[in-house]
């Protein structure tokens, strides 16, 4: 049976953060792993470090040292403009507050990405209302935010993160902003998405019950990786 | 769904805002407008004056007369085609507050020195031969609802008397530069009623007007005059028609200069305004920008958002300045034609509206764009939590 590598490699990474003149650690000697198609949970204490692992696994912040492999590709080494360039085709991005552009239709916020691809009009369109399907939204795709709950606009977002058809999602608290049942709808959608379109995702959370829908939970301590606490087998 | 079409939804988010900055851009521009047209207007003689015409006059000054004798002896000079000659009548019609300039010029010379000064050919037929008769600007006339063959009496104030004078021409200008507010009479009846009243001041002009056979023969022309009458009772001074023009207003520089800065203090007042609203913009959209950093945008994008909407706010403030400069204007020189006959919005006017809103649109995003593009975007994204 052939194995295969992991989607995501992370090895001896180190963060700290600068205020004034002290230097803070914030991620120690991580060691991380995630599959293809793996739904890994990120738990821990507030300032425990898991959104900045997130970040780094995204390519939105650097590490002090340390190497962070995605989908055979050291992001460690990018520069600005490369990184931004392989956010755009690799990552899809899940955030508490959804981050919707609130002048955009929901239509508009999921081709927001495409727009930096070649594709053209009537492919960007196909591909949206793709998207958008998927979340069950394909009847609301011309309302603006503001005229979505706080549950539609998380579906609109997780269409935009899954519009370009990136190699891993990063979900940053996407249940934070949500009232209990609308969180289970979300979570039970990222579940879809791990088992139907075989995603990868990895999530922060400080929710033990969006948690328990994650194959893998690991938890940060103070910047430290503890031992990984797997829930089920993939 | 393009980035175009995103900076013009986001100029609209906050209507109050943008509608009220446009309409600061709008006056800023109109008031930009009418005081660079203030100035022009105060510049409108020397733009009008050609290369290719001298001005002789008295070298003590301008109140002092010339000898009429001396037309005969400037036409000898090398380089010299046409001596005209006439003075500052300043009549007054009325009342003193219906001031209008009014000249007494020799006719025939005068017509053929001027071509800009267009006046149907039996009109000018009719002027030369009415000794009585005088020539007014299309403006003057509508002004005063005179008719051809209406009899005009001017109050003398430097020639004592009631002067009295028939319509006989209605002259235009050949373009927008020319003052049409202008009154002319002809030479021989003041000459003549001179002679008769105050003999010692007739035969003496207030001034010469030379036409030389081309720019480039100014110079040595007007050298050759002063030179000929140097050491006489009246030496002379001359220059050409623009230098003679620049005199007069080189009077009032400082209150040109006065309007200049005042028309780029509107300017620097106004890209506060915008520095101010670009920069409260950008700020409540950090976590735009940080989110659209994230999706992979780059730089260059944030950045044409923060220009592009900076830019539409001040383009469209500008248009609209502009398209009301022009009534404005018309309006202002209406009810200052007394003192500014030639009141015309330029070209450079409207060159320097679009280049100073292009400044003011471009200055004021430089700073937000620069916060916006060199935000972290783990920073950026933190600031909504």
């Amino acid at each position: 049976m052939e194995i295969k590598p992991p989607i995501v490699e992370i090895k001896n990474l180190f963060k700290s953060y600068r205020r004034g003149n002290q230097i803070l650690p914030v991620l120690q000697d991580i060691n991380l792993d995630i599959a293809d198609g793996e739904f890994l949970a990120l738990m821990g204490p507030s300032g425990s470090g898991k959104s900045t692992l997130l970040n780094l696994i995204a390519g939105i912040d650097k590490a002090d040292s340390g190497s962070v492999t995605v989908g055979g590709i050291d992001i460690t080494n990018l520069s600005e403009t490369e990184l931004a360039q392989w956010r755009s085709n690799s990552i899809g991005f899940i955030f508490q507050f959804y981050n919707l552009i609130p002048v955009l239709t929901a239509f508009e916020n999921v081709e927001l990405p495409l727009l930096l691809t070649g594709l053209t009009k009537k492919q960007r369109k196909d591909h949206a209302e793709a998207a958008l399907y998927i979340v069950n939204l394909s009847d609301r795709m011309d309302h603006y935010p503001g005229q979505l709950s706080g549950g539609e606009q998380q579906r609109v977002a997780i269409a935009r993160a899954i519009v370009t058809d990136p190699l891993i999602l990063v979900a940053d608290e996407p249940t934070g902003d949500l009232d209990r049942v609308t969180a289970k709808e979300i979570l039970e959608l990222m579940e879809r998405l791990v088992h139907e379109l075989g995603k990868t995702i990895i999530m922060v959370t400080h929710d033990p019950r969006a948690a328990e829908k994650a194959h893998i939970i690991r938890h940060l301590d103070k910047g430290v990786l503890n031992d990984a606490h797997t829930k089920t087998g993939i | 769904m393009h980035i175009l079409k995103l900076v013009f939804k986001n100029s609209f988010r906050h209507k109050l805002r943008t509608y009220l900055t446009i309409l600061g851009i709008t006056i800023a521009i109109l008031a930009f407008g009418l005081l660079r047209t203030v100035i022009d207007a105060w510049y409108a003689g020397v733009n009008a004056s050609s290369a290719a015409r001298l001005v002789t006059r008295n070298s003590i000054s301008l109140v002092f007369p010339l000898p009429l004798s001396y037309k005969d002896k400037i036409r000898q000079i090398p380089g010299v085609k046409i001596v005209s000659y006439g003075s500052w009548f300043g009549g007054v019609y009325i009342d003193e507050k219906n001031f209008f300039p009014n000249f007494v010029v020799d006719s025939i010379s005068y017509l053929e020195l001027y071509p800009e000064i267009v006046l149907p050919a039996d009109q000018q037929k009719a002027f030369v031969r009415d000794r009585k008769g005088f020539v007014a600007g299309r403006k003057l006339i509508a002004k005063y609802g005179w008719k051809i063959g209406d009899t005009v009496i001017l109050k003398g104030t430097i020639f004592p008397g009631d002067w009295e004078f028939v319509l006989r021409g209605i002259y235009r200008g050949r373009d927008k530069t020319v003052d049409e507010t202008q009154f002319f009479f002809n030479w021989d009846y003041l000459n003549e009623s001179l002679k008769k009243t105050t003999p010692a001041r007739a035969d003496h002009v207030g001034f010469y007007m030379i036409g030389v056979t081309s720019p480039s023969a100014a110079a040595d022309a007007a050298a050759a005059i002063d030179k000929t009458f140097k050491n006489s009772l009246a030496e002379t001074l001359t220059e050409t028609e623009k230098a003679f023009q620049m005199g007069f207003v080189s009077m009032s520089e400082a209150i040109v200069i006065a309007i200049q800065l005042v028309s780029f203090v509107v300017i620097i007042i106004i890209l506060a305004v915008v520095a101010n609203t670009m920069a409260m913009t950008a700020r409540e959209r950090f976590v735009e920008y940080a989110v659209f950093k994230t999706l992979g945008f780059g730089k260059w994008h944030i950045a044409a958002l923060i220009f592009g909407e900076s830019l539409f706010i001040t383009m469209t403030g500008c248009a609209l300045g502009i398209v009301l400069t022009f009534p404005s204007a018309k309006a202002f020189g209406n009810e200052m034609s007394t003192f500014f006959p030639v009141f015309n919005v330029s070209t450079e006017t409207i060159y320097l509206d679009i280049a100073a809103s292009i400044i003011v649109g471009t200055a004021a995003a430089i700073i937000p764009t620069w916060r916006a593009i060199n935000i972290r975007i783990a920073e950026g994204l933190r600031r909504i939590g």
